[in-house]
């Protein structure tokens, strides 16, 4: 699951009035290189959420993102890079998902998030 | 901790060559996915064909532009064609939805063979819990709601919740009126078109089809959700 996924993605259990972001436990990360896209990461760069974002990517174990951005960023090559590399290349391999207000875990297994709810959590 | 599984890219590579994908190549790489082994019947899970599968992306592409560099979203995705194909015509990043988790496994094994990264979850596409308008395209082949009464409009309406550009869906043509009705009435979609009547051929998998094989005929549909910016249009 990349982190792109991650930043739409909110906890819908019953109950929970802000189940975004779904924090983030890393057991396994892979990298997946993929040719960049700049007028993608622009557009892209107005929709996520920068701070689950990056918070996400340290959760991941990597910290080259700074903890604010803004869209003069998207000038510099190097920011570039990191932005495509953090949202696109890094994969949460094996973990879980945890929702913020529940403590509720998900399981990611071989990439796949297991987001099914219990009954009495619909 | 972290693996580096490089992917080829450029030459070897099919998602991103140069030359637009033609039809009839992006038809004959659908055919050789892996489908369902052991469908299940409460999930309504018949495979979409290559046919109506490649009809269904490439003229998503070739008549709207709405694959390639997009983000797309493929509901109730089963062994995964769809995603597939729009992978295979360049969408920037797939996020492929299904409750079963065989049909999870299998679809990720066709990704892999083609060497697509996509992106895969296990839910009930109605729980699923969305944040911010990142989807541009919904692409699905809901169940058609012969066992469970609605659940192609289930789909839809949350489809047009997440899409923020375009649904793609399958449904049968005899409930073409309701579906255009419901669509635009009850779901504020700000269109409603049927781009092809395509017939879907559904082979004798379960044992309450009589016949060998049962020809349905099925709209494929183009739905803009209501906050699309050029809705009007």
């Amino acid at each position: 699951m990349r982190l792109l996924t991650h930043n739409m993605l909110s906890s819908n259990i019953k109950g929970v009035v802000n189940g975004f972001p779904l924090r983030i436990e890393a057991e396994k990360v892979v990298e997946k290189t993929v040719e960049m896209n700049g007028d993608f990461l622009k557009k892209m760069f107005e929709k996520v959420d920068w701070k689950a974002f990056v918070d996400a990517s340290r959760a991941m174990g990597y910290n080259e993102l700074p903890e604010e951005a803004d869209p003069s960023m998207l000038d510099s090559d190097e920011f570039l890079n990191n932005f495509h590399h953090a949202l696109l290349e890094l994969h949460l391999e094996e973990g879980a998902l945890v929702c913020p207000e529940t403590g509720r875990r998900f399981p990611v297994t071989k990439g796949i998030p297991n987001m099914l709810l219990h009954e009495d959590e619909v | 901790m972290i693996q580096n599984l490089g992917r080829k890219n450029g030459s070897g590579s099919l998602n991103q060559s140069a030359e637009k994908m033609k039809l009839k190549q992006l038809e004959g790489l659908l055919g050789g996915l892996q489908q369902f082994p052991q469908p299940k019947v409460e999930l309504e899970q018949y495979p979409t064909g290559p046919h109506i599968a490649s009809r269904m992306l490439f003229t998503a592409e070739n008549s709207f532009g709405d694959v390639s560099d997009k983000v797309v979203a493929d509901f109730g995705c089963g062994c995964g064609t769809l995603g597939v194909a729009a992978a295979l015509l360049s969408a920037a990043h797939v996020l492929s939805i299904d409750i079963d988790p065989e049909s999870l496994e299998i679809a990720s094994v066709n990704a892999e063979e083609l060497e697509l990264d996509m992106d895969f979850i296990q839910s009930n596409v109605l729980d699923l819990g969305w944040r911010g308008p990142i989807v541009d395209t919904v692409i699905m082949n809901p169940p058609f709601g012969t066992r469970k009464k609605g659940a192609d409009l289930d789909f839809l309406s949350v489809a047009l919740k997440v899409a923020s550009e375009a649904v793609y869906s399958l449904h049968k043509t005899s409930t073409r009126d309701h579906v255009k009705r419901t669509a635009l009435r009850d779901f504020n979609a700000s269109s409603a078109e049927v781009i092809c009547e395509l017939r879907f051929d559904v082979p004798k998998m379960y044992k309450f089809h009589k016949k060998k094989e049962v020809d349905i005929a099925v709209d494929l549909w183009r739905f803009v959700p209501a906050s699309h910016p050029s809705s009007s249009t």
